[in-house]
């Protein structure tokens, strides 16, 4: 290892990270694409959900529980005139839900009977289903509430008003940091998995082993600089989800990027070994998605949660990184440094960096064969 | 007892290509480079050079046998090696988005070039390369011959004992090539060894010492004087009373105990076999003539039955009376210009060609020959000007000229992935060609270009030399009455260039109109006519005869195409800076 050969190493490479405006492209813009795209435009929750109102006959009461759907942020409730050209809209996609009030709806409510209401919910996207039925309990519970505060209805109705009607914020607090550790995959592995091959392909890989250059320096040379633009990515990704989705940093900024600088040795490793493989830059930016980013996005429990999948699926998640990084933002993003999760998942982050970058390593020679 | 700079001792060589075969780079071979002077590295395509250069670095290891760089044995010594060479590979070795001077940074950063030395070195290099006044341009927007000489200039920052050149000219016009060999022999002042590999023939003569290779296989070594000497007394020019250059070729070619037959100048040059006496036929005048190092290599590769590639002989005979040619030029240009932004790429040229004519487009890198080609093929729109192509306005219906014409580009626009047959099939329904005339051609196809072996082999894992076949194949299938062809012979070795022009002759004697750009100077004198462009102009314009008279001088008496090439070109830039 000599520290001049290394140095120029890695000026070369900040002058052509300087010159070729993809890889800014990636590690600083595409964080930000990708924030503002998953922050503002994917929410589990329902919202300005079009629904169907139907009643066969118009009242007070009808009136005033249609106008608690009204106020309501996650309907947008319109009337139909039938249950028939409601059906018709909701088989149409034209509206999520229909309400149904029948013709009797008033008269039983006033008589102090059983008044029953028709919700029929599209039940194709299964999950907006369920959060759809219990919007529509909502509405109707704190309703009936204010329709008889003295009748006291039985259901235990302030526990089930936390869950409906305070998800916006925290689906956004889990998704945000989870969403970072993708982010963060994608720069790791896609940075480093394109500069390798991309020596090969133009032929200047040659040129460069038949100086005194050891493998171990062109390596190192390609690791510091994209390590710090990919910590660049993330201090920027961390600034927009405090500052700009509000999401609250429970634990220190100390152990959030100790967690990130493993992490991106890991997912840096992931691509320098793709690179080495591959020498070709179009195969390794296919492998580089096919094999990191979309592994992380599926099975890393950023939206889908690993105890919920099928035993040999869980089993595979062990072997993606980004699961253990996201497990350690959501936990230190909502809940602080609780040690034991951040220790655990870290070990796990550093023996797959030492895979990787080890892998890496042996499987580079300055050889051509 | 001097150590040699490099030794081979039985060295094989063999590549695992990915599902394919094995294939035999080296074999068994033993050379030794003598230290000091310039050997060349001789051969057609797959011969082994770059495996020897490579073998050379100690990037490469020999399944067999043992390779050492002034006795530091490659395999167990690796480490010592990059000390002892300099290398410039192929593509040059150098980073397109950084500049002239960060290149040489890096590179002075990697072999270890003290700080102190530097500014002195790097002075030395920019003078010998006059890279001085772009030292802030980046490598890739450098022309080929800069690109070239900037490679060299990195693999000589610490002056190194032995110095590996891989065909450092391919690509390269005349000009900057004649540079860059000043500067290789410069280079031995300073004791540096020098090996070059090289697809030009008269480079050889350039070397010292000669390693001629094929199919990985020692065919000779030598000087240029001791490979030429068994050919003294075969190499003849042939002139005919009657008929033209061309005829006379093709009935010699085919004659017994003719080895080789090759126009040069108004001649024909020839080779005969050893041992044979060809007897003039009526008419024909012979004339001894001493041999140059290229009729020593084709000799070397016909006494090699492995080489024998097909000639004449085995191809049908072509009827050699030519169909009726209308007199009419069949393409005809006037004041054609090309803007791009301000810079006038095309200066307002004129020229015209008529029917069963071989004519060149030759100029420098940056003459705007590509250019003008693209607006011939109706792929670039014309600024301003006439151009017609086979009676049809290019500029009003660029469909209809194009149906009528076949186009070859550089790098030949095959399928890699798809099989020479699919190939084939593919552009045939893209000329939309069908029922049995579909059938017909692609027949036609495999039989003309010998292409029955590789039909089910991928275009992208065929030889060069059967690649240009095949794009020639492909852009003749739908009998085009003009066939443009951009640079075809670049890197292709010398036998498959000589096939390529035996075809073209034979095109060119059934009435096809042949349009070809070449960086081959030789090669111009295929050509019935030909433009010589410079900066956008014509600068010569004439027979081959005609051009070189041009650069005729009372010291220069007989110019080669090359000579005419450079002094043509030189004095016009010369003219251009005066004026500006």
């Amino acid at each position: 290892m000599k520290i001049q050969r290394l140095r120029g190493l890695v000026r070369k490479e900040l002058l052509q990270i300087g010159r070729d405006p993809s890889a800014i492209a990636i590690a600083l813009i595409l964080p930000v694409f990708l924030l503002l795209l998953f922050g503002y435009g994917v929410s589990l929750n329902a919202r300005h959900v079009p629904i169907a109102l139907v009643t066969g006959h118009p009242s007070p009461q009808t009136a005033s529980l249609f106008g608690g759907f009204d106020q309501s942020p996650y309907f947008d409730p319109r009337p139909y005139n039938s249950i028939v050209t409601a059906r018709r809209a909701l088989v149409r996609h034209q509206v999520d839900a229909i309400v149904w009030l029948r013709g009797d709806f008033s008269r039983r409510l006033l008589a102090g009977r059983d008044a029953a209401i028709g919700v029929f919910v599209n039940g194709v996207d299964a999950n907006n289903a369920r959060l759809l039925e219990g919007y529509t309990q909502g509405v109707w519970s704190s309703w009936s509430q204010e329709q008889a505060p003295g009748a006291a209805l039985t259901a235990p109705v302030t526990v089930e008003d936390r869950v409906w009607f305070n998800p916006a914020l925290r689906s956004r607090n889990y998704l945000v940091p989870g969403l970072i550790a993708i982010i963060m995959t994608l720069i790791g592995a896609l940075l480093t998995a394109l500069v390798v091959a991309r020596e090969w392909e133009r032929g200047t890989m040659e040129a460069l082993m038949a100086t005194p250059v050891s493998m171990g320096e062109i390596l190192l040379s390609k690791l510091i600089p994209y390590f710090a633009l990919g910590m660049g990515g993330m201090a920027l990704s961390v600034s927009m989800a405090i500052w700009l989705f509000a999401v609250p940093l429970r634990g220190s900024v100390l152990v959030l990027f100790s967690a990130a600088a493993v992490f991106l040795f890991a997912a840096l490793g992931m691509g320098l070994l793709i690179s080495t493989v591959a020498k070709n830059q179009f195969v390794a930016s296919m492998i580089a998605i096919v094999a990191t980013f979309l592994p992380a996005f599926i099975l890393s429990g950023f939206i889908f949660d690993v105890n919920s999948m099928p035993a040999p699926i869980r089993l595979l998640t062990h072997i993606i990184a980004a699961r253990y990084f996201v497990a350690m933002l959501q936990t230190i993003f909502g809940a602080g440094d609780v040690w034991p999760v951040v220790l655990a998942n870290g070990a796990a982050l550093v023996l797959m960096a030492a895979f990787f970058l080890g892998l890496t390593w042996r499987l580079s020679r300055k050889r051509l064969d | 007892m001097t150590v040699s700079a490099l030794i081979l001792e039985a060295v094989s060589k063999r590549f695992q290509e990915t599902g394919g075969p094995q294939v035999e780079a080296l074999t068994d071979l033993s050379v030794q480079v003598k230290p000091g002077v310039i050997t060349g590295l001789l051969g057609p395509d797959g011969a082994g050079k770059t495996t020897l250069m490579r073998l050379a670095t100690g990037l490469l290891a020999p399944d067999h046998g043992r390779v050492a760089v002034f006795g530091v044995d490659t395999q167990r010594e690796t480490h010592r090696i990059p000390a002892l060479i300099g290398y410039m590979p192929q593509r040059f070795g150098l980073y397109e988005d950084l500049s002239v001077q960060e290149n040489l940074n890096l590179y002075a950063d990697l072999q270890g070039l003290a700080p102190a030395a530097r500014a002195a070195r790097y002075d030395e290099l920019l003078r010998m390369t006059a890279l001085g006044p772009f030292g802030t341009r980046r490598a890739g927007d450098l022309s080929g011959g800069m690109k070239q000489k900037l490679g060299l200039a990195c693999a000589l920052l610490r002056t190194p004992p032995l110095l590996l050149l891989d065909e450092p000219t391919v690509g390269v016009d005349p000009i900057s090539r004649r540079e860059l060999w000043a500067m290789i022999q410069d280079l031995l002042r300073s004791k540096v060894t020098v090996i070059i590999s090289t697809a030009y023939l008269d480079e050889a003569e350039r070397c010292d010492d000669l390693i001629v290779l094929h199919e990985g296989k020692l065919l000779g070594q030598g000087s240029p004087e001791m490979l030429r000497a068994p050919l003294a007394g075969r190499s003849f020019l042939v002139q005919a009373a009657d008929g033209g250059r061309r005829r006379l070729r093709q009935q010699l070619a085919g004659r017994a105990g003719v080895i080789d037959a090759q126009v040069q100048a108004e001649a024909v040059r020839v080779i005969t076999a050893a041992g044979s006496a060809v007897q003039p036929e009526d008419g024909e005048h012979w004339e001894t003539v001493p041999p140059r190092f290229e009729d020593a290599f084709i000799a070397l590769l016909h006494r090699h039955p492995a080489a024998a590639h097909k000639t004449e002989s085995s191809l049908p005979p072509s009827p050699l009376a030519p169909a009726d040619i209308t007199r009419e030029p069949v393409i005809l240009v006037r004041e054609l210009r090309r803007f791009f932004g301000h810079f006038e790429a095309v200066k307002g040229i004129s020229f015209q060609v008529a029917a069963g004519e071989i004519f060149g487009l030759l100029g420098a890198n940056g003459a705007g020959k590509t250019t003008a080609f693209r607006m011939l093929c109706g792929l670039l729109p014309p600024s301003s000007g006439v151009l017609r192509v086979a009676g049809t306005d290019v500029r009003s219906a660029r469909a209809t000229a194009r149906a009528r014409i076949g186009y070859v580009s550089q790098k030949f626009s095959l399928y890699g992935n798809l099989s020479v047959a699919q190939n084939l099939r593919f552009f045939a329904s893209a000329y939309g060609l069908q029922g049995t005339r579909h059938v017909a051609r692609l027949r036609w196809a495999e039989e003309e270009f010998d292409l029955g072996p590789y039909r089910d082999a991928n275009a992208g894992e065929l030889p060069l030399g059967f690649k240009q076949r095949l794009a020639l194949a492909c852009a003749l299938l739908h009998e085009p009455r003009i066939l443009f062809l951009d640079e075809p012979t670049s890197g292709v070795d010398p036998l498959a260039r000589r096939e390529f022009w035996v075809r073209i002759n034979r095109l060119a004697e059934d009435g096809v109109t042949v349009m070809i750009t070449t960086h081959f100077m030789e090669e111009a004198e295929y050509c019935d006519h030909l433009v010589l462009m410079s900066l956008g102009e014509i600068l010569a314009a004439g027979t081959p005869t005609e051009v070189r008279r041009l650069a005729q001088s009372t010291g220069h008496p007989h110019p080669t195409m090359e000579d005419a090439f450079i002094t043509l070109i030189e004095s016009h830039e010369a003219q251009n800076r005066r004026a500006s």
